[in-house]
This record gives C-alpha cells, structure tokens and sequence, in this order.
C-alpha cells in the first residue's frame, strides 16, 4: 500500500519538470525512491505462499549463497524428499493389501486413472458436439413441419465428466460459502458490539456449531423440497440448494465466532475517536470497526472455506449432489476394477483444491492484516 | 459414428450434416404416419429419469445410447440414485420424470405402504435377473446337504430347507441370522420370503406399528443399496442377499459368497422391474410418457434381438462407469444367458434376464397381483381385502392401455412386429404353476392363493 502511495506522488512530482522528457525521469526516480525489485518480488511470493522461490530471487539477486542454499533445501528439499519417501511407502503398502476388487492401486496406477479420467472428458465432449449437431437437424426438421414451434438447444444430456463435477463442486462450495460469509459478518459484528447480542447468541452458536453436515443434510432436505418449489425451469437445482445450504450451515460458524473476536477486540481509542468525531453507527462500523476487525474476519473466512470444502463432499456423497462427492460414491457402488484407483485421483484432487483454497484465503488474509501479524 | 466424433475439420462437418440428417429424415419417413396425421410433439421435452446401478436398467440406457430418445424428440438425462427410498421421494417430489422402479414401488406406493403417492406403470422393464447368494461360510455349510450329481455339482434349484439348519444352528447359538434385501416393497423381498418360506424359515411379518418386517421372523431380513451388498456381506453384518445383478456374480468374482438360486428357479419368468412415472406427470404429459414408452420398447426388442446378439454390446455399454459400471466380465456372465453359481460352476440360464420375449414389457395385472398377494402375506396388507380390491388397485397402477396404444403406433411405422405385444389378453395370464413349491397362482383369485400357504397371512389373519 505504501509502496503504492509513494510512487504515484512521484509521478505528481514527476509532471510539472516539461523540460526533461519525463519517460527518463520517472525510472531514475523510481530506482531512488522504490523498493527493489527483487524485494518486492520475495514478498510478493511470501504472500502468496511460494517460499520455496524466495531464495531462488534471492540467489540471483546475489545475497550469500550458503544462507539461500540452505533455506532452499529446507522449503523445497526436504518437503520433496518426503513426497518421495511417501510415494515409496504407498506403493509398498499398497501391495500389499489385497481387496475384494483386487490390490490397492498404487501411485502408477492411479496416475493411469487420472489420464484414463482426462480421456473420458475428451471423449465425452466429442459426444456431445454430435449431439449438439444432431440438435439442430432436428430442430430444422421439426421447424419445417411445424413452423411455430421455437427452436431452442437443450444442453447435453450426457454424463458429466471429471473435470464437470469438479467445477460443480467449486461452485457449489463457494455459493455456500457466499452465503454463510453474507450472514455470518453482520451477525458477528452485531455481537461484537452489543454484549446483550453476544450473551443473547453464544449458547445457540456453541450448539449449533459442533452438528455434522450428515445430521443438517435430511432436515435441509425436507425442508427445501417443502418450500423451494419450482417448474422444470428453475434456476437452480435442489441438489445444489441443499448442498450449497448445507455447506452454509456448517461452515458459518468460524466466521462469526472470529468476527465477534475480532470487532469486541478493537482498541477502545478508537472507538472513542469515533465517539469524538460524532460519527453516526454505520459510519463508525464501516469506518472504524470493519478496518480494524477484517485480519480476524478473514480468519475465520479462511476456516469457514475449509470447513465447507470437507463438508461439501460429505453432502455430495449423501445426498446425491452432483460434485466429486457423487463421483467419489458412485465409483464405489460400481465396485469395478477401477474403481479404487478412480476414487484415489479423487482423493488426491479434493486435497489439492483444499489446499488452493486454502492458500487464496491465506493471501488474502495477509493482504488485508496491514502488517499486522496473522494467525 | 466414427466419422462423426474423430473427424474436426470443416469439410467434414458439413459432410456430417449432410449424413445426419438423412439419418434424422429416414426417421421422419419411417413415422410419416404419426408426423402427417397429428404432427405429435413432446409437451416436454427435457427429461431425467433415474435408475439403480442393475443390469435391468438396460432398456434406459440402450434408449439413450442408440439415440432412441432422440428419435422421439427426447432430450433425457439419465440419473444413478443412492437407492430405491431416493429414487421414489426423486420421482415424488419431481425432481425426476419417472424411473426405474421395483414392480413392488408403484403398488406400495399408491395403497400407501411407505410414502403415500399415486404411481402408475405402462411399462415392464423385464423377467428374472436376481439371485439369492450367501456367504462362503453359510454355503460350506450348506453344500454338506445339498445333493450332488454324478459329476459332483450340486443339483439345482436348491431350496431352503438346506439352508435351515444352518439358521437353525446361528439362532440355537443366539446369534440372530441376518440377511439382506433391497427395499421392504421390492421384488428381492418377496421372493427371498417365498424361497425362505418354501423351505420352512419363517422370514417374518410386517405390522402396522411395526415395519421391521421382523416380528415371529426366524431369518432377520434387512434393506441394504444393491451395489453395496457384497461389501455388507464382506464386512459379515448379512450372511445372505437377494439382489439383482451384477451383485450376485460379483460375489463369485470377489470370492466372497456363492449364488445359490436364481428367482428364476422359483418362479419360471417372474415380472421384474418396471418404468414408473406419478399418475399426475402421465396426466399432464400424455404424449411425452406416450414417445417414452415407445423408445423403451425399441430398447427391449434390440436387447432381445437375434436371440440375445446384441447383449454383448449391450454389456459394454453397462461396463460404463455412469450406467451400471462393474467390470464388463462380471456383467457378461448373467447378460449373456448364463450364471455362475459356485467359481468354475457356470450353467446356461437362457432366460435369466428377458427384456422382450414372452411379452416382458406387456404390465399383467396378474403381475400387480402377485406382489399385492405377497404383500398380504407378510403383513404390509394388514387386514382382509376382497379380491375385487386387489384388481382395482392393479388397474389403477398397472396401464397396458398406455402400453399397446405405443406399441400400436410402433407396428403402423413397420418398427415392432403385430405378434410382440398380447392383443387379446384381458391382462391376466392364464394360472402359472411354475414356482419352486408348485403352487399355482391364478391372479384372479388373489384370496384363495393365499390360503395355499402354510407360512405367511391369509383371510382374516393379522399379525399380533
């Protein structure tokens, strides 16, 4: 932010010189006045999570070798060796359970999985450029008999693939998350503030909170099919109502909880300079307390997206949501030869995406702390 | 087909509408009649049907997959379900337009055992396709009893008094014997009570206040989701299952139980699974339920088509991971007319799974019957009905109307043949004796099959 104030002064400063061609100017000032480059570039990569790359900038930025080598060994080495030594471990392992439906697959196999899944969406699109094609020669055909009817393409009716219920099962966490997000921060303001609210609210939260999406998931079911009623053309399916709901119901409360801390926690100096300056209520929480609460409130954003990635799965499974949950559960019903490898690369996908998730939320977390140090 | 989904470049693809559309016309010219006299178009066009992971739920896929649908101007999604319960509320509450249902479902539905709603069937999905398995341990036990032929293979069909001792034995030891079964309304139900009943275990009543299904039982029968059978079974809470296939046959591959019938062997051509749809969809959509059963019988004929030839496509096609999705070979072994009982002992079961012939997909009121007589066997029924109750219920759920007016068009367009369908049965066939205890049952006198019994309710019992 600083950096950011600093250099557009400088073009300020920059324009009234007319006698100096200022594309020369503003470089020379920029190196006297900016961060260097590569120090920008190191926080930039601590920011978003990439340690192991520090030391590389710094290796070429020329700091002592034998510091960055040993730093690199340790944020990348040692994380890889254990990667590796896991992969050994696996592989052992897996040979030697034998299952109903044969040897665990281990990491060659499931790598064979994973491409045999990315064939799958290849050819499945294929399918459904045919069908598409076939589409609109019927609905030519039928145009030509009946010429009232109105044309319209359905969209394709094949199975989704892999990657289709990965994107499924993004959206639908991060309509859920959404959601909680919408009624978790103003609620948990509202308790930071008032501690009648707050009294008034702990024992619900401190019930509700520890319930497993399997115990929400028939209730949220019952209740959505009573009141979310619909034609065929909805704009969203129940499936995803369910899920995305049931997902808001357990990963609300990470957010409010660290909401509440955050806004009850703000420096009461500063309240009262709010006091002082005579700012009316939605001034002072849009001015004063939201600035100061929001490192707390993204960590308890950053908790409620974990909770609802690992609830969300747990909900596709049960209820029969379209998401990797779904592929997770039908894989195991077919009970194939495949299938333990198929659920596998499901594992290891629902991890990574975890993971991402995890380090966007982290990013932006330390984005909005100021400096100030982050859980 | 090749040519349609490898080739990207432009040439190409004008050649591929230049070839599809013939295709699509040649359609046209084929149902000219139905085009010309009523320009006859789906209501609804967008379509979800759900199915259970079975081999019997081959006539939907072989309808979306050789484009039969489409041909009706049919844009259907197919749904695998959790199970049966899902399945039903999925097509209750809407969420789908009909599915592949236990013959039981529609039935149980509308007198109201379970989720009370009005559901109607046009359609039968097929004959046969289930098997009684039990677990290694049951059958090391059992094969003691059983006799053998002169090449030392156990004779078959093999009843349940070979199994009784072994219940008997669990129970003399306290541990209950427990076994597993689809759905309280499903065929798997009733035909393990009959088989169990055959060979005097008893498998328990149903009650109004208890629906267990356990009471005075001597086998505890249980619902488990087909597909998750053998892993139950593995994992020792059931000893036993009744369950459609793959389920059996995958079984003998994992080498965890042996099939010891086939519903086959107790009662020759026993009606399976039907299309269900909810009385009120059918009201509402007349001409699109009219096209869907079109498509299903063109299914059910291709499955049977050529004496069986087409099943080895058919299984490849189930083998797909968003069908049916087991290996290919443990859905070969029943699909292509033959069972594996114990590993090594395959036999020809010809019939084990029948889509067309002998009038499959033609719904018998007699079928209804059947199953509402098992129903008041076991107590689901809880008090006397007169017979004229059991026929008015079956000609409420069961609609071959529907049926032959498709089938009729079907035959005007030169598709199905005049001697597929029955035209002259009034709905019920003629007094089958084939079941493994040689009790005929006449479906025109529900009561008095009852009283044949010597296990299960009849006139005016209840369960106490």
């Amino acid at each position: 932010m600083n950096d950011m104030t600093a250099t557009s002064k400088n073009v300020v400063a920059a324009e009234p010189a007319p006698d100096k061609p200022s594309r020369k100017t503003l470089p020379e000032h920029g190196k006297v006045e900016r961060t260097p480059f590569s120090i920008r570039l190191t926080r930039m990569l601590g920011l978003l999570g990439i340690n192991f790359l520090i030391p590389v900038v710094k290796l070429a930025t020329g700091e002592s070798p034998r510091a960055q080598f040993k730093e690199l060994w340790m944020t990348l080495g040692v994380p890889l060796v254990a990667v590796f030594v896991f992969l050994i471990l696996w592989s052992w392992g897996a040979s030697q359970v034998e299952t109903s439906l044969g040897q665990i697959p281990g990491p060659p196999q499931v790598w064979d999985e994973f491409q045999g899944l990315m064939a799958e969406h290849a050819a499945e699109r294929e399918k459904a450029d045919a069908f598409y094609e076939r589409q609109i020669a019927r609905n030519e055909q039928r145009l030509a008999i009946d010429p009232t009817y109105e044309a319209k393409t359905r969209p394709y009716t094949g199975k989704p693939t892999y990657l289709d219920q990965i994107v499924t099962s993004l959206y639908t966490v991060f309509a859920g998350f959404l959601l909680a997000t919408i009624i978790a921060v103003p609620l948990g303001i509202l308790c930071g503030l008032s501690r009648t609210i707050n009294s008034a609210l702990s024992l619900l939260i401190q019930i509700f909170k520890p319930v497993s999406p399997l115990a929400w998931l028939p209730i949220v079911t019952m209740v959505v099919s009573a009141v979310y009623v619909t034609d065929a053309d909805a704009w969203f399916e129940k499936s995803f109502i369910n899920s995305a709901i049931t997902v808001t119901l357990c990963s609300l409360w990470p957010t409010l909880i660290n909401t509440a801390l955050g806004v009850a926690s703000i420096d009461r100096d500063l309240m009262n300079v709010g006091r002082v300056l005579q700012l009316g209520w939605f001034n002072r929480v849009t001015k004063i307390v939201l600035p100061s609460a929001l490192p707390l409130i993204f960590t308890g954003l950053r908790l409620s997206l974990g909770v609802g990635w690992m609830v969300l799965i747990a909900a596709e499974m049960l209820a029969q949501n379209p998401g990797l949950g779904k592929f997770v559960w039908d894989e195991f019903q077919n009970g194939s030869s495949h299938s333990l490898g198929r659920i596998m690369v499901a594992v290891f996908t629902i991890g990574v995406i975890g993971f991402l998730l995890d380090r966007i939320m982290a990013t932006l977390q330390q984005l909005f702390s100021f400096g100030q140090k982050s859980a | 087909m090749n040519l349609r989904t490898s080739c990207p470049d432009a040439l190409l693809k004008a050649l591929r509408f230049a070839k599809a559309l013939p295709i699509a016309l040649g359609i046209a010219t084929a149902s000219t009649n139905a085009f010309a006299q009523s320009y006859e178009f789906a209501e609804k066009e967008e379509l979800k049907f759900g199915f259970i992971k079975l081999t019997d739920m081959a006539p939907l896929a072989i309808a979306y997959e050789k484009g039969y649908f489409e041909d009706e101007g049919l844009y259907v999604t197919l749904e695998p379900q959790a199970n049966w319960k899902v399945l039903l509320d999925g097509v209750i509450d809407g969420q789908l337009d009909g599915a592949h249902m236990l013959a039981g479902q529609p039935l149980g539905a509308t007198i109201g055992f379970g989720t009370q709603a009005n559901i109607i069937t046009a359609f039968s999905m097929d004959l046969n396709g289930n098997g009684i398995t039990v677990s290694n341990a049951v059958w090391e036990e059992m094969k003691r009893l059983v006799p053998h032929d002169a090449q030392g293979r156990p004779v078959h069909p093999i009843g349940a008094q070979y199994l009784k001792p072994v219940v008997d034995k669990y129970r003399a030891q306290g541990r209950p014997f427990n076994m597993g079964m689809v759905f309280p309304v499903s065929t798997h139900n009733y035909e393990l009570r009959y088989w169990l009943a055959a060979g005097g275990i008893h498998p328990g009543y149903y009650s109004p206040t208890d629906i267990s299904g356990q009471i005075q039982a001597d086998a505890l029968l249980s619902v488990t989701p087909p597909p998750q059978m053998p892993a139950t079974m593995e994992a020792g809470t059931i000893y036993g299952y009744c369950v459609g296939e793959p389920w059996n046959q995958q079984a003998v591959f994992k080498g965890i139980g042996v099939p010891v019938i086939t519903d086959y062997e107790i009662w020759k051509n026993n009606p399976e699974k039907v299309f269900g749809v909810t009385e009120a969809w059918a009201e509402q959509y007349p001409i699109t339920h009219k096209k869907v059963l079109r498509a299903l019988i063109r299914a059910a004929m291709w499955l049977d088509a050529n004496d069986n030839s087409n099943r080895p496509e058919a299984v490849q096609i189930l083998a797909r991971s968003e069908y049916v999705g087991a290996d290919a070979k443990v859905i070969a072994n029943s699909m292509t007319g033959t069972f594996e009982y114990e590993r090594g002992d395959k036999r020809q079961v010809p019939d084990f799974n029948v889509f067309f012939r002998h009038y499959a997909t033609y719904p018998y009121y007699s079928d209804a019957i059947w199953y509402l007589t098992q129903m008041r066997r076991w107590g689901q029924i809880a008090t006397h009905q007169p017979d004229n109750w059991y026929h008015d219920v079956a000609k409420r759920v069961y609609r071959p109307d529907l049926y032959l007016e498709a089938a009729r068009e079907l035959i005007e367009e030169g598709i199905a043949p005049e001697s597929g369908f029955p035209w002259k049965t009034d709905g019920y066939r003629s007094v089958q004796t084939e079941f493994i205890d040689n009790v005929p049952f006449d479906g025109r006198k529900p009561n008095a099959y009852l009283e044949q019994f010597s296990i299960g309710l009849k006139g005016k019992d209840t369960v106490q």
